[in-house]
């Protein structure tokens, strides 16, 4: 099979993660979304690996899982803490920081 | 006349000199002792104010004794051996410019230091009675002793800037002794004002020192005189007139002239012993000092010329209007200070009579204006001569003392200033007769004024105001008066006798044998003829006649005296209004267009930010947006490019 319909793929993926986190209100959505589009970059890393033949894509896919599993951790505990003070999840509600 | 002069003897002066040995040595102390007069009387405050005017009496006495002795050591050596150089310390060292903090005493040196150090301290001994009642004394002596020590720095200086730093200095004790009694606007505009003109003589000394630096490389004495005439004409000719600047500022010469007369606003001894016997003899020694410029740059010498014939007569008929006594005694100065400036603009043929005048009018200069504050202390301050006469009734020390000053300045002999003024006269003659005739006219208005001055104080009817109860002033005041009075009278026989100061100064600043198409004798009888001519006419004038109370108006030359010859207002409208509007046009340029174009960026980044900032709304999906977009020209940009 073609190795560039996995960049395709990966392509699709990324692009229904950035939609998702523009469009979505909700938080918990909107991490998943962030998350899809990681893994999107994951697969093009992987796919570039194989098509290039060598190891440094694979590598660089473990390190962003890793990141990706630290950041769940903070995030979701971000998350936790603005919804136990706002009943809500809503990231437009929360605004304050601003000008 | 002089052993020395003649085929074989330089027209120059001589400028090497030995190290200080022995008594020589002590020359240091001649300026630390009232310096640290200063230090004590003006550090340490009121906690000296009940013996503080005794310490400074003592530094300066200190002083004028080390003089005395270094004078006398001096004697000791021969002619061309008399000068003597020490090495304090290497004040600035930056490459190649190497300036050291040496003394030097030389015979010109000498008798400026015994000059400033035994008037100085006979006028210190005066103040303590004049000033007794101001409860300011303290203050007073550390003002004077500041301005001794910086006096004697000027004179002692081995190079240039140096100099600079006394001249600096006398210029500064100058501003706070004439600014002395501040509460009174009058004495703190007029020490102001000799501040300011001063500045302006000063920088011509220091543009002066900074062309001798490019000239020679050098600012000592040695570098720069010894030099000199292997300097082109153009640069001597620069440093002289800068120089010349300089001198016109400190002794108050045609065109700076006009602090001078404002300056009587500071108390009497201050006008004795600054602007009488001292500081504004500072030009003169700078221009005797320079000879060997003056001497190879004949332009700066006619420049001299005519500023010192100027304000001879200038401050001759100054002196002829003014009813104030001091201001009257002022404008006799400015015309004295300019015969010593003409003399020393004929070069050496007037070298030694400039000084020497200088020293007799040191004395009997003193004695005037000592004089004159002892009238003041006995007429409760009053200045105004039409409010005096008939003082020789009750005052009959000052009267005779008085007396011997003013026959000094007519130069009526034996008095001092018959040997000095005639020498003066014969040497302007020596050189051009339109010269000679300047100064001869100056010597019979000179004593057309001081005859006013005499019969308007001492002489005629009591004019005096109804509180006024005149009486001798104490002996603290009358002993050192009496002591210049006796130097008025015989110091000039003294000095000329067996031709001692020419022989003196002859080795610094060399002499020539003036000489005269016709007989001396016609001169000297025919000025002393013109002299008595004017004094009689003097006398008839204002002694014979009533002099009223209020002054008349006058014809359009009194009106012009009185006014200062209109110097402050010519001052005014040349540099003053001109100045004043290009002051307002720069402030008009800097608050609208300097002020206008930094404040218009700062509103404008100011009003742009306000509108970038509302892009901070706190929509964390626009962030994201935003961060989308940006990623996504980053990418377009890289493609771009990369292809």
């Amino acid at each position: 099979m073609n190795p560039a319909n996995y960049l395709y793929l990966s392509a699709i993926l990324f692009s229904l993660g950035a939609v998702g986190v523009l469009v979505r209100r909700n938080a918990i959505v909107m991490f998943m979304c962030v998350e899809l589009m990681l893994n999107a970059c994951n697969l093009a890393f992987v796919s570039f690996a194989r098509i290039n033949g060598n190891l440094d894509g694979q590598v660089i896919a473990f390190f962003v899982m890793v990141v990706a599993a630290a950041e769940v951790v903070v995030g979701l505990a971000i998350i936790m803490t603005i919804f136990r003070t706002r009943r809500s999840a809503s990231v437009d509600e929360a605004n304050l920081l601003k000008y | 006349m002089s052993p020395f002069s003649g085929a074989l003897a330089p027209a120059a002066g001589e400028i090497s000199a030995n190290v200080a040995h022995g008594t020589f040595t002590q020359m240091w102390l001649l300026i630390a002792l009232p310096l640290a007069g200063a230090a004590i009387l003006l550090l340490l405050g009121r906690r000296t104010n009940t013996w503080g005017h005794w310490v400074g009496v003592l530094m300066s006495a200190g002083s004028f004794a080390i003089a005395v002795s270094i004078f006398l050591a001096m004697r000791q050596e021969s002619g061309g051996n008399r000068a003597f150089t020490q090495h304090l310390f290497q004040w600035i060292s930056v490459g190649s410019f190497q300036v050291p903090f040496d003394l030097r005493i030389d015979q010109l040196s000498m008798v400026f230091v015994l000059l400033i150090t035994g008037v100085g301290t006979l006028i210190h001994i005066y103040s303590v009675g004049y000033m007794s009642h101001d409860h300011e004394r303290r203050r007073f002596f550390g003002y004077l002793n500041l301005f001794v020590a910086a006096m004697l720095l000027l004179v002692l200086a081995d190079n240039y800037l140096l100099l600079y730093v006394g001249w600096e200095g006398v210029g500064l004790a100058s501003y706070l002794l004439i600014g002395f009694w501040f509460y009174k606007e009058t004495a703190a505009v007029a020490a102001k004002k000799a501040f300011v003109v001063n500045r302006v003589g000063d920088v011509g000394l220091s543009i002066a020192v900074m062309l001798m630096f490019v000239t020679f490389g050098s600012v000592t004495f040695e570098g720069v005189l010894g030099s000199a005439p292997k300097a082109s004409q153009t640069s001597l000719t620069l440093i002289g007139l800068a120089l010349l600047l300089a001198a016109c500022g400190k002794s108050a010469q045609f065109p700076l002239q006009s602090w001078l007369l404002d300056a009587m606003e500071g108390p009497t001894p201050v006008s004795a012993l600054i602007h009488a016997a001292t500081m504004v003899t500072a030009g003169v020694y700078l221009i005797a000092r320079s000879n060997a410029i003056f001497n190879a740059a004949p332009t700066a010498q006619t420049a001299v010329i005519v500023i010192g014939a100027i304000t001879l007569i200038m401050g001759a008929i100054i002196g002829c209007a003014k009813d104030d006594i001091k201001k009257a005694l002022a404008g006799s100065t400015m015309s004295q200070i300019g015969y010593m400036v003409l003399a020393a603009g004929l070069g050496p043929i007037g070298y030694v009579f400039a000084i020497f005048h200088l020293l007799t009018h040191g004395f009997f200069k003193a004695t005037m204006f000592l004089g004159a504050g002892s009238v003041m202390h006995g007429m409760n301050d009053q200045v105004n001569m039409r409010r005096f006469g008939a003082l020789r009734t009750v005052m009959v020390l000052t009267t005779i003392t008085f007396f011997a000053g003013y026959l000094a300045i007519l130069g009526i002999p034996p008095f001092a200033g018959f040997y000095s003024k005639d020498k003066i006269i014969e040497s302007a003659f020596a050189h051009s007769t339109l010269v000679g005739l300047v100064t001869l006219v100056g010597a019979a208005i000179t004593a057309f004024y001081m005859t006013r001055l005499v019969a308007m104080t001492f002489l005629g009817r009591a004019r005096w105001p109804d509180d006024a109860h005149p009486h001798e002033s104490p002996a603290m005041m009358m002993v050192p008066v009496s002591i210049l009075a006796v130097l008025s009278a015989v110091s000039g026989f003294l000095l000329i006798h067996d031709n001692w100061i020419v022989n003196w100064l002859e080795p610094v600043v060399g002499f020539e044998e003036p000489v005269l198409g016709f007989n001396v004798n016609i001169l000297q009888y025919g000025t002393l003829a013109l002299v008595l001519v004017s004094a009689a006419l003097g006398y008839v004038l204002y002694a014979r006649r009533p002099v009223p109370e209020v002054a008349p108006v006058g014809s359009f030359l009194t009106q012009a005296a009185r006014a200062d010859l209109y110097g402050d207002e010519v001052n005014e409208a040349v540099f003053m209004r001109p100045g004043q509007y290009l002051t307002r046009l720069l402030v008009w340029f800097d608050n609208r267009v300097v002020d206008g174009a930094v404040n218009g960026t700062a509103a404008l980044i100011g009003g742009l930010s306000g509108r970038a900032r509302r892009t901070q709304n706190g929509f964390a999906r626009s962030y994201a947006l935003t961060m989308l977009g940006g990623a996504a020209l980053v990418i377009a940009a890289l493609v771009l490019v990369r292809l």
